[in-house]
């Protein structure tokens, strides 16, 4: 792995880590979309040193295809999710006019009131 | 014989398709989903009987030797996981018709679903770990879609925390594949174990935690939990019941697969915390609740945490043993979620406020609600009790006092919220709204519901009657997983 192709993936991990803490969906798919294309670069990496392409035939140091391959697959999954995930952050806003990942509706209300569920396995 | 195994694959996605082509006509596609997943079944069951009479069945895909090549494995334990898992996705897809879960707002859910058996045959089925997550991904995709059918309120809500959850899980599994293949030079489950084994110790528990880490978030242990109660209870009954059942389950095969093929001389203490706060962190949020569905998704949390248990002990008894818990436990917990969607169709509430008194008006219904519950709470002489014992029994063997301490206090208040369901919804009078819609026959104006809840509970109970011959299979089955020199001889002969 050379030196920059290391940082690169660094910046886009940590720039996409911190992006996925946001509470705004709009911001988590740019996160999820900065740290999916870290890993992906991470396992073009995991090839080992770059050569010449593997065709049948050539002599000398080949690049290991296995990698490119599976990255090809990595990014097509990616970019399925991604969409899904969009198509989803644009419903959120014609049904609340933002798109904000709200709190779960019950764990707010056992916070709020701790007492009020205490008795409910008694027949009413 | 060994075509069957990609036909499981591709028998459901190409109803998926045919499905999409139909988008029209709901009656073509329930036609095919049906016939599908009855095919789907059919072959899990000739793999089931063919594997264990000759062993280990691969096929390589492309025609390729078995090292490069691309492959399918079914050795007993996933041939196992692969026909309940097909089984009970044949019994919600009923239940599911029954319940009218694929009329005109949801005309996808067909199509989902066939991708979702398909995924899930694909992911206990893959030989190499790429492909591993690869039928992760389609079954997650899948799931993605079934969760927010609807596109409600509630679902975007949830669905949203479950698909970044899941999105960042499969950067991890992916960067843990990554790393396996740089370090490694191969994705062959079949290849990986030797090689795995010359690495280095540092770097293998680097790369287990990263696998642990990734299917860890896919079953729901602890700390990775938080997700699972938040999401399920608002997807569709028949969708949350093979959610409930499956999905969970598919990290766990993916942890035992993992941990016994590739990563067999592991200290496992702390895997052992894990499974222990998992259970009881699990068994806590259930009590808090007050909602069937919620209570019961925390329960499949803390019923995780005794699998993992048994991953953590470590052996072949151990793994024999969890092998036979995921078997009880996948019948056991759909049925629970599939008399809850009878519960919530019929009185319009999975809360306890506004549910009471079922017994009255169904006798049946009680009890269908109390066969599994008795059974994941560990009561004889149901087969949770021979899943709990199995588990127990290994940590008593090797000592490991307090898990065994843990594994029984969490049963008995599992116990405990169990009964308060029961209590709240079934027991009492009914409520005054309810009685007017008609004193009894809650099953019979349901009666594809009832039907496949039925046979369902049955199968649970069959599990119990027939756990003699069914252990004596987990126990072979957990021989071929722990037994790594049979795996590769089987794939690269």
């Amino acid at each position: 792995m050379s030196f920059g192709q290391a940082i690169l993936v660094a910046v886009l991990a940590g720039a996409g880590t911190y992006l996925v803490m946001h509470r705004t969906l709009t911001r988590i798919i740019l996160g999820l979309a900065m740290l999916g294309n870290a890993v992906n670069l991470l396992i073009l990496t995991s090839g080992g040193t770059p050569g010449e392409a593997p065709v049948i035939g050539r002599t000398g140091e080949f690049t290991d295809p296995v990698p490119q391959a599976l990255v090809l697959t990595a990014i097509v999954i990616g970019f399925g999710v991604l969409s899904f995930l969009l198509s989803m952050a644009y419903r959120s806003w014609t049904i609340d006019g933002n798109d904000e990942v709200e709190d779960d509706i019950a764990d707010r209300r056992l916070a709020d009131e701790p007492d009020e569920v205490v008795d409910h396995g008694e027949p009413t | 014989m060994n075509d069957l195994l990609p036909l499981a694959i591709v028998i459901p996605l190409a109803g998926a398709a045919v499905s999409l082509l139909a988008i029209r006509s709901r009656a073509t596609q329930r036609v095919v989903a049906i016939l599908c997943a009855v095919a789907t079944t059919a072959i899990a069951v000739t793999i089931v009987v063919h594997v264990d009479r000759n062993g280990t069945a691969t096929a390589a895909m492309g025609g390729w030797p078995g090292s490069i090549a691309i492959n399918l494995v079914a050795d007993r334990f996933s041939a196992l996981m692969l026909t309940v898992g097909s089984t009970m996705l044949l019994a919600v897809l009923l239940y599911a018709i029954g319940q009218r879960a694929d009329d005109e707002r949801s005309r996808w859910y067909h199509p989902a679903y066939l991708v979702l058996t398909a995924g899930v045959s694909g992911a206990f089925l893959a030989g190499d770990l790429f492909n591993l997550f690869v039928f992760f991904e389609v079954l997650l995709m899948a799931s993605y879609v079934l969760l927010t059918l609807e596109g409600t309120d509630g679902q975007i809500r949830s669905g949203t925390t479950y698909v970044v959850l899941n999105v960042v899980e499969s950067m991890v599994l992916v960067t843990g594949v990554a790393l396996i293949f740089a370090a490694t030079g191969t994705l062959n489950m079949a290849e990986l174990p030797e090689r795995l084994a010359a690495l280095p110790d540092g770097i293998r528990l680097g790369l287990n935690l990263l696998l642990l880490i990734a299917f860890g978030l896919k079953a729901a242990v602890f700390p990775l939990f938080s997700w699972l109660p938040d999401s399920y209870p608002a997807a569709p009954s028949p969708v949350s019941a093979v959610f409930a059942g499956l999905l969970t389950k598919i990290g766990v095969y993916a942890i035992v697969r993992t941990q016994t093929l590739l990563f067999p001389e592991t200290n496992r203490t702390l895997l052992l915390v894990v499974a222990g706060l998992t259970m009881a962190i699990g068994v806590f949020g259930a009590i808090a609740q007050s909602d069937m569905k919620r209570i019961l998704s925390f329960h499949i949390i803390s019923q995780i945490g005794y699998m993992v248990m048994g991953v953590a002990l470590g052996g072949v008894a151990a793994i024999s043993a969890t092998i036979f818990y995921m078997l009880h436990h996948i019948p056991v917990k759909t049925s629970l979620f599939l008399v809850e969607g009878i519960v919530e169709r019929d009185t319009g509430s999975s809360t306890l406020d506004k549910v009471s008194g079922l017994a009255r008006r169904s006798g049946w219904l009680a009890a269908l609600f109390l066969i599994p519950a008795l059974s994941l709470a560990g009561l004889p002489p149901f087969s949770g009790f021979l899943g709990k014992l199995g588990v127990v029994s290994v940590a008593l063997d090797q000592r490991s006092w307090w898990i065994v301490a843990v594994a029984l206090a969490v049963s008995l208040m599992t116990l405990v919220s169990m009964l308060k369901i029961f209590n709240g919804a079934f027991w009492g009078d009914p409520m005054p709204s309810q009685v007017t819609a008609g004193r009894t026959g809650v099953l019979r104006h349901h009666p594809l519901m009832s039907g496949v809840t039925v046979a369902v509970v049955t199968g649970t109970l069959a599990i119990a009657l027939f756990a003699g011959p069914l252990y004596r299979f987990c126990e072979r089955a957990a021989f071929d997983v722990t037994n790594t020199a049979s795996y590769t001889a089987a794939v690269i002969r």
